[in-house]
C-alpha cells in the first residue's frame, strides 16, 4: 500500500532512511522547517535551510521516487527570539513560490511563553496574508494541554481562518477533542518514548474517527523512527481495520490536506476525485 | 467506535506486551527505594506526579490515558512571561513556576 509522510525532517536523515522509506511504499514526504538542535544565530542562517529545503532535499528525495515537499518558519524553539522571528518573517514570502512550498510551519509553541504566542501570531498573519496552509507543532509533554488551546484560542482570533487548511500536529488523547471538535484538522506522532505509540495511535483513530486525521513519524536528528507510518499500518491491521480504513488514514488524509495548496501534486493515477479540501 | 477486537482478542495480542510494561513500572518503583542517597523520592516532583498517575489508573473510573495526561499536564492558564529552559519535564513543576 502507497502512503505519504506528513511530517519527517529529512535533513537529518540519510539516504538508507530514503531507500528503506521507499521501500516501504512511500511516495511522497512533507517536510516542515524546524530547530536545529542549535539556535541559528542570523536570518542569513535561516535563508540558507529553507534554500536546503526548497532545493536540495526535494533532488535527494526524487533519487528514490519520493516527492518532497516543505513548509518554512521560525520554528517555536526558537520563537523567544522577536527580533530574529521578525527577520525571519520578512525574508518568507520571496520563497513561497518555489514549488515544492505548502506553507507555513511548523509554527506554534514551545514553553507557551508569550514571545512564543507573538511569533506564532507573526506566522499566522503571514500565512493568511499569502493564503498559505499552515502546520502546526503543539508543545511536549506538561505542555502540550495548555499549549494547544493557546493555539487554537490564538487561531479562532483571526477572522480568516479557514480551519480545513490548518493542520494542528502532535496531538494525543487530552488534545485530539479540542482540535477536532474546532474545525481543525489534526497529526499523531509515533515516537518510540513522548507523543503515541503504535497502539495508542490507533486507540486514538477509533476513538476520534476516520476523518481529518492522519499520522507521521517526525523522524529528526533525536531518537525517531522514519519507518513509524508504515509500522501503524501493520498495527491497524492487527487491530482489525481494513485496507480502506487504513488508506484513508496514511494516503487520502494527508492528500485532501495538502491539495488545498496549488503546489500539490495529487500521486498519478490515484483520487482525482477526492474533492479538494475533503474530510 | 469501539475496538474491533473481542476482549479476549485484545488479550491475546496485548497482553504480553502489557505485563513487560506493568513488570518495568514495578521494578521502577523498587528502583527508587533501592536508590542511593537519602532522599525521599516522593522529593521529586516527577516522581510525586507518576505516583499520582497510578491512583488515576486504579480508580475504576475509566477513560484511564485521557485523564492520566492530565495529571502530568500544566494546569495553568496564562502564557509564560519569559522561556525559563528549552525542554519540558514530563510532569508540571508547580514548585518551579511558583518562583
Ligand atoms: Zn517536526
Amino acid at each position: 500500500m502507497r502512503y505519504i509522510e506528513p511530517h519527517a525532517h529529512m535533513v537529518s536523515r540519510t539516504t538508507d532512511d530514503y531507500r528503506q522509506m521507499a521501500l516501504m511504499g512511500c511516495v511522497a514526504i512533507s517536510e516542515p522547517a524546524f530547530w536545529a538542535g542549535w539556535d541559528r544565530s542570523t536570518a542569513d542562517g535561516f535563508e540558507d535551510y529553507f534554500r536546503q529545503l526548497t532545493e536540495f532535499e526535494p533532488r535527494r528525495a526524487a533519487l528514490y521516487g519520493i516527492k518532497h515537499y516543505t513548509w518554512l518558519c521560525l520554528n517555536p524553539k526558537e520563537g523567544e527570539n522577536r527580533k530574529l522571528a521578525r527577520e525571519v518573517v520578512e525574508r518568507i514570502p520571496k520563497f513561497l513560490d518555489r514549488p515544492n512550498v505548502l506553507g507555513i510551519g511548523e509554527i506554534g509553541l514551545n514553553r507557551n511563553t508569550l514571545n512564543e504566542l507573538e511569533t506564532f501570531r507573526d506566522h499566522v498573519r503571514l500565512a493568511l496574508d499569502h493564503r498559505q496552509l499552515i502546520l502546526i507543532h503543539t508543545p511536549h509533554l506538561e505542555d502540550k494541554h495548555k499549549g494547544t488551546r493557546l493555539i487554537v484560542e490564538a487561531l479562532l482570533s483571526f477572522p480568516g481562518i479557514e480551519p480545513s487548511r490548518v493542520m494542528i500536529d502532535h496531538a494525543e488523547e487530552h488534545t485530539a477533542d479540542m482540535i477536532l471538535s474546532n474545525g481543525f484538522r489534526t497529526g499523531l506522532t509515533l515516537y518510540p518514548e513522548t507523543k503515541v505509540s503504535l497502539a495508542r495511535a490507533v486507540d486514538i483513530v477509533e476513538t476520534y474517527g476516520f476523518d481529518r486525521i492522519y499520522v507521521n513519524s517526525a523522524c529528526d536528528w533525536g531518537h525517531s523512527t522514519p519507518t513509524a507510518v508504515p509500522q501503524f499500518m501493520m498495527e491497524m491491521r492487527r487491530r482489525g481495520h481494513s485496507d480502506e480504513s487504513i488508506r484513508k488514514v496514511v494516503f487520502e488524509n494527508p492528500i485532501a490536506f495538502m491539495r488545498q495548496s496549488p503546489h500539490f501534486v495529487t500521486p498519478a493515477g490515484e483520487l482525482e476525485s477526492v474533492p479538494v479540501g475533503a474530510a | 467506535m469501539k475496538c474491533p477486537l473481542t476482549a479476549t482478542q485484545i488479550a491475546d495480542e496485548y497482553f504480553i506486551e502489557n505485563r513487560h510494561r506493568l513488570l518495568d513500572i514495578a521494578a521502577f518503583l523498587d528502583r527508587l527505594e533501592r536508590s542511593a542517597g537519602s532522599e525521599d523520592s516522593s522529593q521529586d516532583f516527577r516522581v510525586r506526579a507518576f505516583r499520582d498517575a497510578i491512583g488515576t489508573l486504579l480508580d475504576g473510573r475509566g477513560d484511564r490515558a485521557r485523564r492520566i495526561q492530565m495529571v502530568f499536564s500544566d494546569p495553568t492558564l496564562e502564557p509564560r512571561a519569559a522561556l525559563d529552559r528549552k525542554a519540558a519535564y514530563g510532569a508540571f513543576h508547580a514548585d518551579q513556576e511558583a518562583k
